[in-house]
C-alpha cells in the first residue's frame, strides 16, 4: 500500500511530523539563511557568458575620435542650460538639427500628491528633446534608444556632451541596420516616464503629456548614460529596475565583455570585483554586493532612468561614471568607444534579447546567480509556513474548525489595510490644517498613525470576535493566517524575489511560532532595519537620528513612487502584507 | 676524308636525335589523348549551396561565393552552375561596405563581384528545392537557369556549407536535412543516369556524418571535420564585424587559386588541403565508391570544364544518303531519321 493511504504508516508519518515540527522548521530556517549566504561564494556561482548568437564577440572596431569635442559640446550645454535656467530646448533642438537627426520635442506636466522633499518638487513642468538617428538603408521597424539625463546644476553635463559626439559620430556611418533615437529627458523618471508613455500610446499614471511627433520603430533595447565628470576611473552598471525588474543578462555581459577588451574598470553596486574568493575578506565583500543588489531591488523602486523601460519588455541599464580616487583615468574618447562597440553589438540584434536569464544575482559583474540557484533558499522558508499549517491541521481535526468565525478578523484586518493605502494622501491637507507640519511630513506620519492604530484593535474589537476564549479558535485563525502568508509570500518572491526572500526573512519565524503569549515583530521593524542595513553596506553607517530621518523618507518616497511610476511595493505591503501581519497580531492578544 | 666522317657522324646524330624526339613527342601525344578519356565526362555542372541566414553567418556566404568564384574562373559557365544562397549579405543593413562580400580581412578580395549570378535565392532556398534541383523534379515552370540538366556524361560537383550536426544539415534555421536523405537523393541521381562522376564536399561541424550513408556509385566525398569536431571559422574582420570564412574552404580557395583549366593536379592533392595544423579539425575523404583510382581524377575534372574533342580516324562519306533503322524507304513522306547520337 502506498504511503499515504496506508493508515498505519499514516499514522507513523503524522506522529514524526507533529513531534518534529519545531525542530524541523528551525533545521529549514537555517538551511534558508545558509543556502542564501552560500550563493555569493564564488564556487558556487557560475561565469557570465554570452547567449545570444547575433551579438557574438567583441568582435568590433571602433573608432570613435571626437572625445574632446563631446566634452567642449557637454560645457556649451551647461551653460546654455544655465541661462535657460532648465532644459536648454532651443539650443539643443538646434545643434540636434546640425548633427542630422530628426529632432522632436514632448511637453509634460505634472502635479505629485505631495511635495517630494528628496528632489525638493512639487509642480513639475518640463520638456524632453529627442532626435532620431534614421538607419540609412533599413526600414523603420526597431530602434535602439541612448538617453542622458538634464540635471539641475552641475551634473550630467558630460553625458549630454557625449550623447551627441557619438550622434554626430553614428550619423557618418552606413551600418546601422535600427534607428538610434538619442533622448534627453527633464526631471529624470518623470521626464522618462511621460516619453516611454507617448512613445507606447498608455497612460498608466495620469501625467499629461503632448503626444509624440516622431516615432522609431520598436524598441529592442536602451542604454541610459549618467558621466558627470571629464575624465572617470570607473564604469558602474546599475540594473535594478521598477519593481525590482531586471533587464537580460545578456546586457550585462555585452557591457562587462567590453569594459574587458577596451581595459576600463567596470562595477556592479559600486563594488570592483575582487579576485581572492576563499579569502574571509573577499567573501565578505562578493556578499555585500549581492546584499546591496538584494537590498535595491526589494525597493522596487528605478534605480535610474533605464528602470521603467523594463515594464515595455524593453532591455535598458544605466552606466554611471565615477570619478574615484585611482590613478588610471579613462577619458571620454575611450567612454564613447565602448558605448560604439556595444551599440554595434546590439545593432547585429535580430530578435529582442531573450536567450539568456531574467532573474539572477551578481555578487559581482562576472559571475551571476540564476533564479533555479536562489529560489531554494526562499522554498525552504517557505516550507516553514506549510509545514505549520500542517501541523496545525492535524490538531484541528478531531473538533471540526468553523471557518466563518475567522472571517470578522480577516475582513477588519483588510479594512485596515485599505485605511493604511488611502489615508495618507487623502487626510494630508486636513493634517497641515491641524498640525504644524509641512505636506510630506503629513504623509508619513498620517501612514504611521493608521499603522499603530491598527495594533491597537485586537485590543478593542475583542467583542466583536465570535469564538473567542475557545482554544480551537486562534488555531483556525492561524491556520487561514499561515496558509495566506504562504501563498502571498510565494507570488512576491516569483514577480520579486528580494523583496520576498526579506519579507520571509523577518516574517516567517513571527508566524510560525506566534501563539496567544508569545511576544512577535512587525513589518515596520523590518524596515527600520532594512534601512540601517543598507547604509552598512554601502559604507556611510548613518547615526540613529539620521536613520530615522533616511526611514520616513523611505515611507515618502514608496508612496511617491506608487503614484507617479506605478510601483507595486506599497500597495503590497499597505493592502496584502500587513492585514495579514494583523491577523498574526490578532492571535497574539486572543484572550 | 675526316670531314666527310664528321659531317655524316653529324647528320646521323640529328637524325637520331630528330628521330627518337618525334617518337617521344608521338607518345606524348597519345598519353595525352589516353588522358583525355580516362574520365568519360563531357560537361561540367556545380550546384553551391549555402544553407545559414542571419548577418553572423557571412561566412557560409562567403565560403560559396569563394567556391563559386574558382568555379567560374576554371571554365564552368553560370549556365551550369546552380548557385544557392539563403541570405543575402551584400546588400544586408549592417554591411559597412554595401554590394561587397569579402574572404580576406582587409578586404583583399570581393568574391561578390560584378557578375554573380544567384539561382536560388532567400527563402528560396529550402530541403525540398535543393532535393528537387538534385532529382530533377520540377515543376514545368521552373526556369532553366534552376534546374540541374545533367545527363550521364556529367561531372557534378556538390558544395554544401552552413550548420551542420551529426547527420543532419540545418537549412535557414528552420529544418534540416540528413544524411540518409542525401544518399536516397544521389541514388535517385545514379538511377536516372544524371551523373556519370560526383564530387561533393561539405563544409560543417561533423561534416563528415553526411557522407557516412551514401551507397551509390562513383561518388566522391569531402568534409571538413570529423564525426564529434566543429569545423571552426577562420578570421574575423573588425571593421565589417563578423568572420569572414571557415577554415577548410579558405585553405580550398587558397589551393584553388594555384590550379588553372590545364593543370595537372589530382584529386589525392585536394585531400592534402588544410591538414590537422591549420584547420584544428580533421577534414575527411571518401572515396570507396569511386570507381577510378583518386590519383587519376584531375581537380578540373569537377572543378573546370575542360571541352572534351573526340578524334576519329574515319572517314564518313557525305553524299550517300544516310541509311534508314528499318531498311525500308518510305514513299516520300515523313521519314523518320535517325535518332542523334549524344
Amino acid at each position: 500500500m502506498g504511503l499515504l493511504s496506508d493508515p498505519n504508516r499514516r499514522r507513523a508519518l503524522i506522529s514524526l511530523l507533529t513531534r518534529l515540527n519545531a525542530p524541523i522548521c528551525v533545521v529549514c530556517y537555517m538551511a534558508g539563511v545558509a543556502w542564501f549566504m552560500g550563493l555569493a561564494f564564488e564556487p558556487f556561482t557560475l561565469r557570465t557568458y554570452m547567449s545570444e548568437n547575433a551579438m557574438g564577440s567583441t568582435m568590433v572596431e571602433e573608432r570613435f575620435p571626437a572625445g574632446e569635442r563631446a566634452l567642449g559640446t557637454g560645457r556649451e550645454f551647461s551653460a546654455h542650460k544655465k541661462k535657460a535656467g532648465g532644459m536648454p530646448v532651443d539650443w539643443l533642438v538646434k545643434t540636434m538639427q546640425s548633427r542630422g537627426l530628426e529632432v522632436f520635442t514632448q511637453r509634460f506636466s505634472r502635479r505629485l500628491p505631495f511635495p517630494d522633499e528628496d528632489k525638493e518638487r512639487y509642480m513639475v513642468k518640463g520638456t524632453n528633446v529627442y532626435g532620431i538617428l534614421r538607419a540609412p538603408r533599413a526600414p523603420r521597424t526597431e530602434a535602439l534608444v541612448l538617453s542622458a539625463p538634464c540635471s539641475p546644476g552641475d551634473d550630467n553635463n558630460q553625458a549630454v556632451g557625449v550623447l551627441l559626439g557619438l550622434a554626430q559620430y553614428f550619423r557618418n556611418q552606413v551600418f546601422w541596420a535600427k534607428d538610434i533615437i538619442f533622448l534627453v529627458n527633464e526631471h529624470d523618471l518623470i521626464g522618462m516616464q511621460a516619453w516611454l508613455e507617448g512613445y507606447h500610446h498608455t497612460n498608466t499614471t495620469g501625467m499629461d503629456w503632448s503626444p509624440l511627433q516622431g516615432r522609431g520603430g520598436s524598441i529592442q533595447a536602451a542604454l541610459s548614460l549618467e558621466l558627470s565628470s571629464d575624465v572617470v576611473t570607473s564604469l558602474d552598471l546599475v540594473l535594478e529596475g521598477l519593481n525590482g525588474q531586471l533587464p537580460n543578462l545578456d546586457l550585462a555581459n555585452l557591457f562587462y565583455a567590453f569594459c574587458q577588451k577596451i581595459g576600463v574598470l567596470c562595477t556592479t553596486q559600486g563594488k570592483l570585483q575582487r579576485n581572492d574568493w576563499d579569502s574571509v575578506s573577499g567573501y565578505s565583500h562578493a556578499v555585500q554586493t549581492m546584499m546591496l543588489m538584494v537590498m535595491k531591488q526589494a525597493s522596487g523602486r528605478p534605480w535610474g532612468d533605464h528602470g521603467l523601460f523594463l515594464r515595455y519588455h524593453i532591455e535598458a541599464a544605466t552606466i554611471k561614471g565615477i570619478n574615484s580616487f585611482r590613478q588610471y583615468k579613462t577619458d571620454a574618447t575611450t567612454i564613447g568607444r565602448l558605448l560604439e562597440g556595444m551599440y554595434r553589438k546590439l545593432n547585429n540584434l535580430l530578435e529582442r534579447l531573450h536567450q539568456s536569464y531574467f532573474f539572477y544575482l551578481m555578487p559581482s559583474l562576472s559571475h551571476f546567480v540564476s533564479i533555479g540557484y536562489y529560489m531554494p533558499a526562499f522554498g525552504l522558508l517557505a516550507l516553514i509556513l506549510l509545514l505549520r499549517a500542517l501541523d496545525l491541521w492535524i490538531q484541528l481535526a478531531t473538533p471540526p474548525p468553523g471557518v466563518l468565525s475567522v472571517l470578522t478578523p480577516l475582513v477588519i484586518s483588510h479594512l485596515t489595510g485599505v485605511a493604511l493605502y488611502t489615508l495618507p494622501i487623502h487626510f494630508q491637507e486636513i493634517a497641515v490644517e491641524h498640525f504644524p507640519v509641512s505636506e510630506t511630513e503629513a504623509v508619513v506620519l498620517t501612514a504611521i498613525a493608521v499603522y499603530t492604530a491598527g495594533l491597537a484593535l485586537p485590543h478593542n474589537t475583542h467583542r466583536l470576535l465570535t469564538g473567542r476564549g475557545t482554544e480551537n479558535g486562534w488555531k483556525v485563525l492561524k491556520l487561514v493566517a499561515v496558509l495566506y502568508l504562504a501563498v502571498l509570500l510565494g507570488c512576491t518572491a516569483l514577480i520579486n524575489f528580494s523583496l520576498g526572500f526579506i519579507l520571509a526573512l523577518t516574517l516567517v519565524p513571527v508566524a510560525a511560532f506566534v501563539t496567544p503569549d508569545l511576544c512577535s515583530a512587525t513589518p515596520a521593524c523590518t524596515l527600520l532595519f532594512s534601512v540601517f542595513l543598507f547604509q552598512e553596506l554601502q559604507e556611510m553607517p548613518v547615526s540613529f537620528l539620521d536613520g530615522w530621518m533616511l526611514y520616513l523618507s523611505v515611507i515618502s518616497q514608496g508612496i511617491l513612487d506608487h503614484a507617479l511610476y506605478g510601483s507595486l511595493v506599497y500597495p503590497l505591503v499597505a493592502l496584502l502584507v500587513y492585514p495579514c501581519w494583523l491577523l498574526f497580531w490578532n492571535i497574539l492578544f486572543w484572550k | 676524308f675526316l670531314g666527310e666522317q664528321c659531317c655524316t657522324m653529324k647528320i646521323l646524330t640529328l637524325l637520331s636525335l630528330l628521330a627518337t624526339h618525334l617518337s617521344a613527342s608521338s607518345v606524348n601525344i597519345e598519353e595525352n589523348a589516353g588522358q583525355f578519356f580516362s574520365s568519360g565526362h563531357t560537361n561540367n555542372w556545380a550546384v553551391l549551396v549555402c544553407t545559414s541566414r542571419f548577418w553572423f553567418n557571412y561566412r557560409h556566404v562567403a565560403n560559396t561565393l569563394s567556391v563559386y568564384r574558382s568555379v567560374k574562373r576554371l571554365g564552368i559557365p553560370d549556365s551550369h552552375i546552380v548557385l544557392m544562397l539563403a541570405d543575402d549579405m551584400a546588400c544586408n543593413h549592417r554591411n559597412p561596405k554595401p554590394a561587397t562580400v569579402f574572404s580576406h580581412k582587409n578586404m583583399e578580395l570581393n568574391v561578390y563581384g560584378d557578375d554573380v549570378e544567384v539561382d536560388y535565392r532567400g527563402y528560396e532556398v529550402t530541403v525540398e528545392n535543393f532535393l528537387r534541383v538534385l532529382t530533377g523534379r520540377l515543376p514545368p515552370s521552373t526556369p532553366r537557369s534552376k534546374r540541374l540538366l545533367s545527363d550521364d556524361r556529367s561531372n557534378i560537383l556538390i558544395y554544401l556549407t552552413g550548420h551542420g550536426g551529426n547527420g543532419f544539415l540545418k537549412f535557414q534555421d528552420s529544418e534540416e536535412i540528413s544524411n540518409v536523405e542525401l544518399a536516397d537523393a544521389f541514388e535517385q541521381m545514379w538511377q536516372k543516369r544524371r551523373y556519370n562522376e560526383l564530387l561533393f564536399i561539405i563544409d560543417t561541424c561533423q561534416g563528415a556524418s553526411m557522407y557516412e550513408r551514401f551507397y551509390s556509385p562513383n561518388l566522391m566525398a569531402l568534409a571538413s571535420s570529423q564525426v564529434g569536431e566543429d569545423s571552426l571559422s577562420h578570421q574575423p574582420d573588425l571593421a565589417i564585424g563578423v568572420h569572414l570564412m571557415d577554415r577548410y574552404t579558405f585553405y580550398l580557395l587558397e589551393f584553388l587559386e594555384d590550379i588553372h583549366p590545364s593543370s595537372k593536379a589530382n584529386m589525392n592533392d585536394l585531400f592534402k588541403v588544410c591538414p590537422k595544423s591549420q584547420c584544428v579539425s580533421t577534414p575527411g575523404h571518401r572515396t570507396d565508391l569511386f570507381l577510378r583510382d583518386p590519383g587519376s581524377a584531375l581537380i578540373t575534372d569537377f572543378f573546370g570544364s575542360v571541352r572534351k574533342v573526340e578524334i576519329t580516324m574515319e572517314t564518313i562519306n557525305l553524299t550517300e544518303p544516310i541509311q534508314q533503322v528499318d531498311g525500308s524507304v518510305s514513299d516520300g513522306s515523313s521519314v523518320v531519321p535517325p535518332g542523334v547520337h549524344r
